[in-house]
């Protein structure tokens, strides 16, 4: 059954995404269905055809390690947006147990 | 002059001309914008104070003898795009709050080249969907007809453009998202060939696919916007750094010695025969401008959509793994660093922007990579393959733009109706090729009470936008189909 295909708690722990039981019984139909609907790409032959990770033809970019004017971002600015700053630096809950 | 309803070319030259000023035409339209946005809702909001010192800007370059080439015409931004001090929200509950600190290099050609912003215009969250309502912060309304979608992802800048509430807008492209909406809006939408104006930026979706391009109401404003925007970006490293030639010589009034090519796939008979008939007549205004039309196959185009919602949400999931509550946006604590994770993401996502992470990191995970995105990729390699043999009998492919006019609110419940109305533009854009849609025609919808708009696809081989512009430029100035409808407040005004 369409539904089963996909364990959708594990994707979601995998995508870091918390899920309502609303969320699950309404997304993993839809996901299901959606899998059945590209599975109709399994009757495609694609023996000795490669890959395509973008069309146009590039090779790989590299620049001089030098600073751009145009990108540099202040301390201020960079942390604009922060939820939470502190001393100049991005703060989040604690990483490090508390070993005393 | 009319600051509202002329093309950017007449704005542009009337300002260099100094017969208006800047400053008189922001002084026009911003009200003129408040009026018409309160019932269409294609901005997130509006930068009257920007606009007006961009004007003074303009004014003063202008003043010292510059003549730049979009001088003083009305610009709204798709609020995907960086633009200094405004909020940049991607439509997403998670970016309500962020105010960009930089401006992308598409935006900011636009404005050195003396446009003037409006302000930023509603999207689907994230640039995910086909209507705009996915957006989590606005509804907006298609200027044809209120009760009806505007087309998406990029709503708002369709939108405003069809209801004149602006003259060019910037729209961001990934499976169809100018095209669609400007097929919905009765206005022209170009997706230039993958790598041809920078993403510089534009806030990330899929990255193999994503392309900026222009709204306009003429062929000859989108190509004007395009000279500006496109062009090797170093701040870009997927930016093709090959020269741009002006497309202003390229804009052709017949189509001898053009093959356009009509997709035997791509029959329009199931779609319905109003819709039918509007591009069976397309395509034989195609042939009476000269050109010689030609059917060609594309066999692997029908798997165009389940190749794109394998690697466009393989794509998302990992562009979107950015949005963890630490450096910008949205935070919903939690005991720990991960249930901050989650939680933030949970309360900041839309459900469509979730099944789609969903759907990538399920086709990226251990055991269905090969079997999901691998195959996804080869798919995408043979759709390629197929469009560079149609390439050899035809300069040219003519196709629908969507599948129908705009549809109603709520009308497309289940997520794969809704990925259907992609599938013309979605072929397009796995293969990278430059694309627009231009207005075709009308059709009353069932249910509705006023003709609605179409769009007619034109696709071309990588880096012929000179080309492509031009054959759409004579199909617009032969047939005008875009003046013979007028925007819901315009009739009205």
């Amino acid at each position: 059954m369409a539904t089963d295909r996909i364990d959708i708690r594990h994707v979601a722990k995998l995508a870091r995404l918390a899920l309502t039981e609303d969320e699950i019984a309404t997304f993993g139909p839809q996901l299901g269905h959606l899998l059945t609907f590209v599975d109709e790409l399994a009757e495609l032959d694609t023996a000795d055809v490669h890959a395509t990770a973008q069309v146009v033809p590039s090779r790989n970019v590299q620049r001089d390690d030098v600073l751009r004017p145009e990108t540099k971002l202040s301390h201020a600015d960079a942390l604009r947006n922060a939820p939470n700053a502190q001393h100049g630096f991005f703060a989040v809950p604690r990483i490090i147990a508390d070993e005393s | 002059m009319d600051p509202i309803r002329d093309s950017a070319r007449v704005i542009a030259r009337s300002v260099n001309a100094r017969d208006v000023s800047a400053a008189e035409i922001a002084e026009a339209v911003i009200p003129h914008v408040a009026r018409v946005d309160s019932s269409l809702d294609a901005y997130l909001e509006l930068t009257p104070e920007l606009m007006r010192a961009h004007a003074r800007r303009v004014d003063e370059r202008v003043a010292a003898g510059e003549t730049l080439p979009l001088a003083g015409v009305p610009l709204a931004i798709k609020d995907n795009m960086c633009f200094t001090g405004t909020r940049t929200t991607a439509g997403s509950k998670i970016l309500e709050n962020f105010t960009a600190v930089y401006t992308a290099t598409a935006v900011q050609r636009l404005l050195d080249a003396g446009a003037l912003p409006i302000g930023k215009t509603n999207l689907d969250e994230f640039a995910m969907g086909s209507s705009g309502e996915n957006s989590a912060l606005k509804k907006t309304r298609n200027p044809y007809d209120l009760e009806r979608v505007p087309g998406g992802s990029s709503a708002g800048s369709a939108a405003a453009v069809g209801g004149f509430a602006a003259t060019i807008s910037t729209g961001s492209d990934t499976g169809g998202s100018i095209r669609e909406p400007a097929a919905f809006c009765n206005v022209v939408g170009f997706k230039p060939t993958y790598g041809r104006v920078s993403r510089y930026g534009l806030i990330a979706f899929a990255s193999s696919l994503d392309q900026i391009g222009p709204f306009a109401r003429t062929v000859e404003d989108a190509a004007l916007a395009y000279d500006v925007m496109g062009g090797h970006d170093p701040l870009d490293a997927t930016s093709v750094d090959r020269p741009l030639e002006p497309t202003a010589g390229a804009l052709r009034t017949d189509l001898r010695g053009v093959r356009v090519g009509v997709v035997r796939e791509f029959a329009t008979g199931e779609l319905g025969p109003a819709i039918d008939a509007v591009y069976q007549k397309a395509y034989a205004d195609l042939a009476a401008l000269g050109a010689e039309v030609v059917e060609v196959e594309l066999p692997t185009a029908k798997y165009g959509l389940a190749t794109y919602y394998l690697i466009a949400p393989a794509e998302c999931s990992s562009n979107l793994a950015r949005f963890d509550g630490v450096r910008y946006g949205l935070r919903v604590d939690g005991p720990d660093v991960g249930e901050m994770y989650e939680r933030t993401r949970a309360a900041g996502f839309g459900p469509e922007v979730k099944r789609r992470i969903l759907i990538g990191t399920y086709a990226l995970s251990s055991g269905y990579y090969d079997a999901y995105y691998v195959k996804a990729q080869k798919a995408r390699t043979r759709i390629a393959e197929d469009f560079a043999r149609a390439f050899e009998r035809c300069d040219v492919i003519a196709s629908p733009a969507a599948s129908s006019p705009a549809f109603g609110f709520n009308a497309k419940s289940d997520p794969v109706s809704m990925y259907l109305m992609d599938y013309y533009t979605i072929p397009v854009s796995l293969a990278g090729l430059p694309s627009l849609s231009v207005p075709c025609g009308a059709v009353v919808p069932e249910g509705g009470s006023r003709p609605m708009p179409m769009g007619l696809q034109l696709a071309s081989p990588l880096f012929t936008e000179r080309e492509l512009l031009g054959y759409a430029h004579a199909y617009e100035q032969a047939t005008k189909h875009a003046e013979k409808l007028s925007p819901i407040e315009v009739a009205t005004a």
